[in-house]
């Protein structure tokens, strides 16, 4: 019996982990600039990128995956100094912007360095609980993305930087007002978004086909968590992604990955209808 | 009903223009007589994806709704054609095909877009909802290779995608070729027209008011989701109809119509032409379908790297589009020249009369 509930806690979290890794930069980006970063797939696969290449190199895997999250929020910052910064009062356009930016990237890589890249292999390792084996860095993706939820909220709740950041959030030219550096706030938060975009990569590297395609993989989910979510993305992404999770564990046991997927867009468009702020609207309406 | 082909909705009025719009409609007319039929064929290819452009024109630039859904409902028809061709076994029934699969898009358009209105989603949220809508529809297409997924004895068949359905069919002539080009032709300047009446029409101004501040229009007394539903459902339309003339023009469609990166071209034509204008959006994309049809020739990448750099161009520094900005300026210099003609002819009057006193 507790095996039986250990696999179905084993499949949410593997879909959970899913959900949150590939959401939190995408949900970060948008709560703190309301941006939405088009380009995202393109960070996870920088990652990703990043990840095989080092990995290929000799270097370690845990230690290459943290040098792609660096090399992505870098790689962001620069994108945030050069493109996204002028577009903070024109959301629609950045959009368009990211968009444009992420056609270039894909193709580009796909004029240079090809569709064919050698992967690296999913790490070995499994353990067996009564008739059931699992893989082991499937658990190790689940603790990341727990990781991922608990350092978000350290950097945004405990720290210095996580109150000006906050009030940014809130109001920016009142903070801006109180000497709140936004441009800086805004600079690093979009760092953070595109390192935790290049650390989902990474993390999932070792499980997958890496083509310059497939940042689309991850764009579905990190999309349908952020809606869901709503615009108060410290609260809503983690509980959006549990309940989404949910629907998807549920439909891929018994149906399979596509209709999973299909269903939890299904799902996503019958909330919208109900709850359009989100699943945080209703969460911060309790707080009061 | 004639009087709305011109008003404040839509650029180019007067005499000049409709003569241009002639002149460009009988160039376009006789094409045919002195290409090879290649050509044509090719010609016929770039008119396909007009309709997806103005129907995007009409939601993002009118009615301010971004939708990323165009190759949504591009591939719902475009399935949707060769599923009730295969069906319904060719010949006439061909035509009755296409429009039901336009229908269907429309009806598609239909749920989405009174979930997504009613909900109240706008803005941001609105474009990557039915971006996502888009993917999974892709996602799904991709992976029914199987023979499990058939609808009658249309197979779906995955990436390969779906085919060995007829072309479009009058009794037993084929619509291929110049005959096909024609009818296009026919089409574009009927979807023209009619949308230039729609936006000028009062439907049209409330789409506008809407797009401008949807409070007011509430305010106003218009019921401005209704508006916004009528909107969407003829823009995907559009998109529905764009797809299923592609797959009887080619007698094949693949995932990778709907997928990425084809769902980023409708928003590269209408940004890079102008949003706000039909005629802008009309003209920018056949300049652009034709870029870009020439350069895939050689590399598809390199051509979509393009898009993407004239995407981030057109945001950068022409926010409202470059083919609309560059018909402003034209206008702008005609209308400044004019009137400078007309006034050192008012002073060159003015300076008989003192010179009389």
């Amino acid at each position: 019996m507790s095996a039986e509930l250990f696999s179905v806690f084993y499949q949410f979290a593997d879909v959970f982990a899913f959900l949150i890794l590939s959401a939190a930069g995408l949900a970060i980006v948008f709560g703190m600039m309301g941006v939405i970063n088009m380009a995202h797939g393109e960070f996870i696969m920088c990652g990703a990128y990043v990840t095989v290449g080092l990995v290929n190199l000799g270097v370690p895997l845990p230690i290459a995956q943290i040098l792609a999250a660096l090399t992505a929020g870098i790689i962001g910052m620069i994108v945030e100094l050069l493109i996204v910064r002028r577009f903070y009062k024109r959301p629609l356009d950045s959009l368009l912007a990211t968009w444009g930016l992420s056609l270039i990237v894909t193709q580009s890589m796909l004029l240079i360095v090809g569709s064919a890249v050698r992967g690296i292999g999913t790490p070995e390792g499994s353990f067996a609980i009564g008739g059931y084996t699992f893989s082991t860095y499937r658990l190790v993706l689940f603790g990341a993305a727990v990781a991922v939820l608990v350092g978000l909220y350290i950097i945004f709740m405990k720290t210095r930087f996580g109150v000006i950041a906050r009030a940014t959030m809130q109001n920016a030219a009142m903070a801006k007002a109180l000497g709140a550096r936004t441009g800086r706030i805004y600079s690093i938060s979009f760092g953070i978004g595109t390192a935790l975009a290049g650390l989902c990569g990474a993390l999932y590297a070792p499980t997958m086909t890496l083509i310059p395609t497939m940042g689309a993989t991850f764009v579905v989910e990190s999309f349908v968590t952020v809606v869901i979510g709503g615009a108060n993305v410290l609260l809503g992404t983690a509980p959006a992604a549990v309940f989404l999770a949910m629907i998807r564990m549920a439909l891929n046991a018994s149906y399979g990955q596509i209709i999973g997927q299909i269903g939890m867009l299904f799902a996503v468009i019958l909330i919208i209808r109900v709850l359009p702020e989100g699943l945080s609207s209703v969460l911060v309406r309790r707080g009061r | 009903m004639l009087k709305l082909l011109e008003g404040p909705q839509t650029l180019g009025r007067g005499r000049i223009f409709w003569s241009c719009f002639l002149a460009v409609l009988a160039g376009a007319l006789i094409y045919p007589l002195f290409a090879d039929s290649y050509d044509v064929g090719n010609f016929a290819y770039f008119l396909i994806w007009i309709f997806m452009a103005l129907g995007l024109c009409l939601m993002w630039g009118y009615g301010g709704m971004l939708s990323f859904g165009q190759t949504f409902f591009f591939g719902i028809a475009g399935y949707g054609y060769g599923v009730l061709a295969i069906n319904m076994g060719g010949g006439t029934a061909t035509i009755a095909a296409l429009v039901l699969s336009v229908v269907v898009a429309m009806i598609a358009a239909g749920i989405l877009g009174y979930f997504m209105i009613w909900g109240g989603i706008s803005g941001i949220f609105f474009g990557i909802v039915t971006l996502s809508a888009t993917l999974v529809l892709a996602f799904f297409l991709g992976q029914t290779a199987g023979p499990e997924w058939h609808i009658g004895p249309a197979r779906l068949n995955g990436f390969n995608g779906m085919k060995g359905m007829d072309p479009l069919t009058v009794g037993s002539f084929d619509i291929e070729g110049s005959a096909l080009y024609y009818l296009m032709i026919a089409l574009i300047v009927i979807v023209y027209i009619a949308l230039r009446m729609l936006v000028n029409s009062s439907i049209g101004n409330v789409i506008v008011a809407t797009r401008e501040n949807p409070q007011r229009a509430e305010m106003l007394g218009y019921d401005v989701r209704k508006y916004q539903l009528l909107t969407f459902v003829i823009g995907s339309g559009l998109a529905g109809l764009s797809g299923a003339l592609y797959t009887s023009w080619g007698q094949f469609i693949t995932p990778s119509s709907i997928g990425l990166p084809a769902a980023a071209m409708p928003i590269v034509w209408v940004a890079f032409s102008g949003r706000n204008d039909l005629t802008a959006t009309l003209v920018g994309s056949f300049l652009l379908l034709f870029g870009f049809q020439t350069i895939t020739v050689y590399s598809q990448q390199a051509a979509l790297v393009l898009m993407g750099v004239l995407l981030l161009a057109t945001v950068m520094l022409a926010p409202q589009g470059f083919v609309l900005g560059i018909g402003k300026l034209v206008v702008d210099w005609w209308s400044r020249r004019r009137r400078r003609d007309e006034g050192t002819a008012l002073a060159d009057t003015g300076r008989l009369q003192s010179d009389e006193t």
